[in-house]
């Protein structure tokens, strides 16, 4: 098969799986609609403060409602040994990496055009700067959080705590997209600065992970 | 390499102690600090060996991953190098970030400031008792190749670390070492500075090297138990 269909395939089967289930997406968007509401009681914002802090918060609570779907994203695969019959398959293991990391991709993505209203609600959000850039900058920092939570989420596969693991690894490796997230989304809302130095970049960021992530996938997925 | 350790120990004493010396006694009172920035020489020395120490572990994890298959002996050695570096450089980057704050108190009147130098320094520490976590928690077996491959992300980070965090903010002083001949810095300072940085080095190595061999035994021990293992089931 070539590399196209085969990610094809997986791609096919992480959108169905999901599709049937509904899990991800829904307890992505009920946590993060959680952390909006819990913030707004602590913080009480107003309009003009809620744009200095809400880019923080949309992300933190972004970064939260990522763990907690990256965490089952593979236990799936665990049952019935489908990661070993995965191994064993004649595929590219960095397809099979990449396609996860899209659908998680797709799935965050969704969330987030179901999410970003609400918080536009609790906060009064009204941006100052220009807002088109939201479009450009919530793939590239969704990406490059998810694409290294993707990653860390099959290495915590091979530890004893999982569930535990993966936030303890992918928060200090993500503090410099998250970094890049919340300046960029606070610039756009305040208008203040420019966002386009943080874009660049979370762009370099996705690209070095991406290329990292496809290159060492193999030697997590196969670790003896 | 065992018999190298007695000698190793008498010249790290030796230059801790003329290092010691060089920074308490000749090196000449700081004209605004006062002797608080004698803590220099040690901050110095620990911020920039950590680097070093961490690149060691980014260069042992890249060679362990390359070689893991078709020389396993050499892998063995360099997945204990890798780890004896790594815990030797987030020791160094504990004591920086725990002598920044005795030094900031009195100068710049606070503790701890979102910084550019402070914050990266913070970031790299967390990143690497991520990688000594992985260390514990991954299932035995496949710890080093794990831990290899957290390392090699580890160290990637650091450049995008250091330059997000330069454009967010900056606050700590400018080098003052490598700022040109008229950067007004007395040559005293200057030799006390290098003799601790190479005092501290030398102790680094030391505690890599006592490390290594520990790790090593450690290494053994484990092959020796699996093989007894293997035999007591062939035998039953």
């Amino acid at each position: 098969m070539s590399a196209l269909k085969q990610f094809a395939a997986h791609l096919r089967k992480e959108l169905l799986l999901e599709w049937r289930s509904r899990d991800a997406i829904i307890s992505m968007v009920f946590f993060s609609s959680l952390i909006a509401v819990v913030f707004s009681l602590a913080f009480d914002p107003t309009a003009a403060s809620s744009r200095t802090i809400a880019g923080g918060i949309i992300w933190v609570a972004l970064l939260f409602a990522i763990v907690i779907a990256l965490n089952q994203a593979w236990l799936r695969e665990t049952r019935h040994n489908v990661l070993d019959a995965l191994r064993l398959a004649p595929a590219d293991p960095a397809l099979l990496f990449l396609a996860k990391a899209v659908a998680n991709f797709l799935f965050v993505t969704a969330l987030e055009l179901i999410t970003t209203p609400v918080f536009v609600v609790f906060y009064n959000l009204h941006p100052l700067g220009e807002a088109w850039k939201l479009l450009l900058l919530l793939p590239l920092a969704t990406w490059a959080l998810i694409v290294n939570g993707t990653f860390f989420a099959a290495l915590s596969l091979r530890t004893r705590n999982r569930e535990l693991l993966l936030p303890l690894v992918l928060f200090p490796l993500s503090i410099p997209a998250l970094l890049g997230a919340v300046q960029a989304t606070t610039a756009i809302l305040t208008g203040i600065d420019s966002p386009n130095l943080w874009m660049k970049m979370l762009l370099g960021y996705d690209v070095i992970y991406t290329v990292a992530g496809l290159l060492l996938f193999e030697t997590v997925l196969s670790a003896e | 390499m065992k018999k190298l350790f007695y000698p190793w120990l008498a010249v790290t004493v030796a230059l801790a102690i003329y290092g010691f010396m060089q920074a308490w006694y000749i090196a000449p009172t700081e004209a605004t600090m006062g002797n608080i920035q004698r803590i220099f020489y040690y901050h110095f020395a620990a911020g920039n060996l950590l680097c070093l120490f961490f690149f060691a572990n980014f260069v042992a994890s890249i060679w362990y991953l390359v070689v893991r298959r078709s020389n396993p002996e050499r892998a063995q050695k360099l997945d204990a190098f890798a780890l004896a570096n790594a815990e030797m450089g987030t020791i160094f980057c504990a004591t920086v970030l725990i002598q920044g704050p005795l030094w900031a108190r009195p100068v710049w009147g606070i503790w701890w400031t979102w910084d550019e130098r402070l914050t990266s320094t913070l970031v790299l520490f967390l990143i690497y008792v991520a990688y000594l976590m992985v260390r514990r928690f991954a299932i035995a077996g496949q710890t080093q190749t794990l831990a290899a491959v957290v390392a090699i992300f580890g160290f990637l980070d650091v450049p995008i670390v250091y330059m997000s965090i330069r454009w967010w903010r900056t606050q700590h002083p400018s080098p003052v070492i490598f700022g040109g001949p008229n950067s007004g810095l007395d040559p005293r300072i200057w030799t006390a500075a290098f003799w601790n940085l190479g005092a501290w080095l030398a102790w680094g190595i030391l505690l890599v090297g006592v490390r290594y061999y520990g790790l090593r035994r450690e290494q053994a021990q484990q092959q020796r138990k699996a093989v007894a293992q293997v035999l007591m089931e062939t035998a039953r």
